[in-house]
């Protein structure tokens, strides 16, 4: 099993699919009166989150919670980082109070990877977003719903071969969109991304992707998922996008794109929408919509990440 | 006799072996030297240039002293082979008056180890709208005729113009930090798939290339000097070669980092390796070696930028911009142009000493008789690992510990005296005691 997770473009395609194998146990689990398993007892995990996530957070406490870790949540607003506390102080103080895991959120890029390189700390780092770089446990989560919407019962031990996902927005900053691409490739899936050309990021033009402009185009053809980002209303300052209006009309899953959507493809989201602007609420609330499936299969995916990582095995043992 | 130093045998830049003597601060004979000296080194095996000279360096003082003071980084700039160096106006309080650039000048002189020749700011504090005592500055004690914000671009094409004419009439010179503004935003390292995948905002290479493109416009319509600080990219040794072809009179320097270390160094996400302006690809760095090799660009400059470490350990995005770079500068060159066949020794006393002395105005005797004895001796047949153990200043955000450098500082001599002995920096109470000696006998007030 791996060390940390950091990133998808380093995991292989076998510990892909073993994570999401493990996170199938957890989903068993997860449908028992007793939810709870004693595989983290006694492990304390501390959720060091120097950016709001709410909904990140609280997946990650459950998944702590069911594996019956002591879960200590740091946040940067009300810490010791509000006056001034360095990043590597904070590490340093966090590994004297001896702690077994780290779940990390913070802004810049790299700094999960920082911590579990330098000999700050030695203790097993779990990326939950890092800057515009990777979220890990987003795109695994992402792909265990599609797997399981694809193969059903039939999931374990497969990959997303052949699938089509097209993931529409802001890729320039999105490390739910880099996370992705990574992880759909490892998986045999086909990835389309959709976007204005200045939200598209440099050099993409080599990465497994298609890159288009014209959502409707990439539309027609057969897609499996549809995947559509937040947008912040912060990039028409950066003049990225004229408008709201503009971006709605060219890259939002308006009623009309959706109407034409075949009610076989999937429309994912990974929250919080911004209905009206990149999706309209009839596709967001429709029968083929899988956003909350998305939010309640994260926590068998945290839970699968954590269990891997922490205990270094894959096998859930049955009671 | 008792002030005399004999060089023995020592490769001069052309090839050829001489004996070198100093005395009274001066060289006094070149070749088959017959008289006695007090001291005599055996510089057989050893290259001796002019002191090499660094047209851009952070000293940090006044205002940053704990990165950096004007002693340690003296003692740094010896330790590299350096006898002048020109430090950045972007101190606190700025260098935009007369008052600061001198007292730096002062403090140079009295820690005795090299030249130290202040830059002034361009605009007032930095701040790119009012100029600054330019005339004051030119006219003081420092004689200040390089005059730049580096750090930030004068980015304001007006203020560019006036600057640049301004200065004109004392045969200043303009040294611009090419970097527009709006298109480096929270820019973080070179533009490209790298950075796209490390999710590090891109810094591209047309920021600096506009800005090249835009003021050797402007100084061949005013006919003024222009120079370019570390140039870094592919299109903007295009953009100065253009502008040499048409008689523009702009001249260029390259950083050692920029011939060598490539933006791949960025995925280990350790700040060493952020520096301003970035790390790019290995074409850019095959095209500004090209551009020093054939004269597009004139010199090598350092842009020493001393940091403490907790500025450098720490997130990328939260780190400051900037490497140590004078203790390695020489061995770098060595590296990336001498071994490669690409610059001769000739031409490392070219690019190092004569023609950053003469973009900074400085009067540049060389390896001649009667000039003053500012030498540099180095066993380029040295390697090492390049340790925190060679770094002479306050400072160790190298980007070059653990890496295999060749060439070693084995003597650097400043106004006949040594400031590197046998490859150790002398203490700096014998280097300022020689400098109070040396002030003394050419009857120099104290400043």
């Amino acid at each position: 099993m791996i060390p940390h997770l950091l990133s998808t473009r380093d995991l292989s395609r076998e510990v892909a699919i073993s994570l999401l194998d493990t996170a199938e146990d957890m989903a068993v689990l997860g449908h028992r009166d007793n939810k709870k398993l004693p595989a983290l007892r006694g492990k304390t995990i501390v959720n060091l989150f120097y950016e709001d996530s709410t909904r990140t957070r609280i997946s990650f406490e459950v998944a702590q919670k069911r594996l019956s870790a002591d879960v200590i949540n740091f946040s940067a607003k009300g810490s010791s980082v509000s006056k001034g506390e360095s990043f590597k102080d904070t590490i340093l103080t966090l590994r004297e109070l001896g702690v077994d895991g780290v779940v990390i959120r913070h802004p810049s890029s790299g700094a999960p990877q920082l911590l579990a390189e330098r000999d700050w700390i030695d203790v097993p780092v779990v990326n939950a977003g890092d800057g515009t770089h990777e979220h890990p446990t987003q795109a695994l989560l992402d792909a265990f719903t599609l797997r399981k919407n694809i193969h059903g019962a039939d999931a374990r031990g497969r990959g997303l071969d052949g699938a089509h996902v097209v993931i529409v927005g802001d890729i320039l900053h999105s490390r739910v969109a880099r996370s992705n691409v990574w992880l759909l490739e490892h998986l045999g899936a086909r990835v389309t991304v959709v976007a204005p050309v200045t939200l598209i990021p440099a050099g993409a033009s080599s990465w497994p992707i298609t890159i288009s402009h014209d959502l409707d185009s990439a539309l027609s053809q057969p897609v499996d998922a549809v995947m559509m980002l937040r947008v912040q209303s912060e990039r028409m300052r950066d003049a990225y996008f004229p408008n709201a209006h503009e971006y709605s009309q060219g890259w939002g899953l308006t009623e009309e794109r959706f109407a034409a959507l075949s009610p076989q493809t999937l429309v994912m989201h990974p929250g919080p929408i911004n209905r009206g602007l990149e999706i309209c609420s009839t596709a967001a609330d429709s029968a083929q919509s899988v956003i909350l499936q998305q939010v309640a299969n994260g926590v068998f995916v945290r839970m699968s990440v954590l269990y891997s990582i922490l205990t270094g095995t894959s096998e859930v043992p049955h009671e | 006799m008792s002030n005399s130093l004999l060089f023995r045998q020592a490769t001069l830049p052309g090839g050829e072996q001489a004996d070198v003597l100093v005395r009274d601060g001066l060289i006094a004979e070149i070749g088959s030297v017959s008289s006695d000296a007090s001291r005599v080194i055996d510089a057989a095996g050893l290259h001796i240039l002019p002191g090499l000279v660094d047209l851009h360096t952070h000293l940090r003082e006044p205002g940053f002293e704990a990165s950096e003071t004007i002693l340690t980084g003296s003692q740094a700039a010896a330790a590299g082979g350096f006898t002048t160096v020109f430090p950045m106006a972007n101190t606190s309080p700025v260098a935009d008056n007369a008052s600061v650039v001198e007292l730096e000048l002062s403090r140079g002189r009295e820690a005795g180890y090299v030249q130290v020749q202040p830059i002034g700011a361009v605009t007032a504090g930095l701040a790119g709208t009012a100029l600054a005592d330019l005339k004051g500055m030119a006219d003081s004690r420092a004689r200040v005729r390089v005059f730049s914000d580096d750090g930030k671009c004068v980015h304001d094409p007006l203020v560019m113009r006036r600057a640049l004419e301004y200065v004109s009439a004392f045969d200043g010179v303009i040294a611009q930090h090419a970097q527009e503004p709006r298109l480096t935003e929270h820019a973080q390292m070179n533009e490209g798939e790298l950075a796209s995948r490390l999710g590090l905002a891109g810094w591209p290479a047309i920021a600096e290339e506009t800005i090249i493109a835009r003021d050797v416009l402007i100084a061949e319509s005013v006919g003024a000097a222009l120079h370019i600080c570390h140039l870094s990219t592919a299109g903007s040794v295009d953009v100065v070669r253009w502008a040499k072809q048409r008689g523009i009179r702009v001249t260029a320097e390259v950083t050692p980092h920029h011939l060598l270390l490539t933006e791949d160094l960025a995925e280990s996400y350790d700040a060493r390796f952020k520096v301003n302006p970035p790390l790019r690809t290995s074409e850019d760095v095959l095209a500004v070696r090209r551009g020093l090799a054939d004269g597009t660009i004139d010199i090598v400059a350092t842009d020493h930028a001393p940091h403490p470490s907790e500025s450098k350990e720490c997130e990328w995005d939260v780190a400051a911009f900037g490497m140590v770079g004078l203790e390695s500068a020489l061995s770098i060159v060595l590296l990336t142009m001498v071994e490669t066949g690409e610059l001769t020794w000739a031409d490392v006393e070219r690019v190092m000493s004569r023609t950053p002395a003469q973009i900074g105005r400085l009067d540049w005797q060389g390896l001649s008789v009667g000039a003053p004895a500012r030498l540099t001796l180095v066993d380029s047949g040295a390697r090492q690992v390049f340790g925190t153990e060679h770094l002479a200043g306050r400072s160790t955000n190298s980007p070059y510990l653990g890496r295999e450098l060749p060439g070693r500082i084995m003597y650097t001599a400043f106004d006949g005296y040594l400031t590197v002995d046998d490859g150790s920096v002398v203490p700096a109470d014998t280097v300022a005691g020689h400098a109070l000696d040396h002030a003394m006998s050419r009857g120099e007030a104290r400043g």
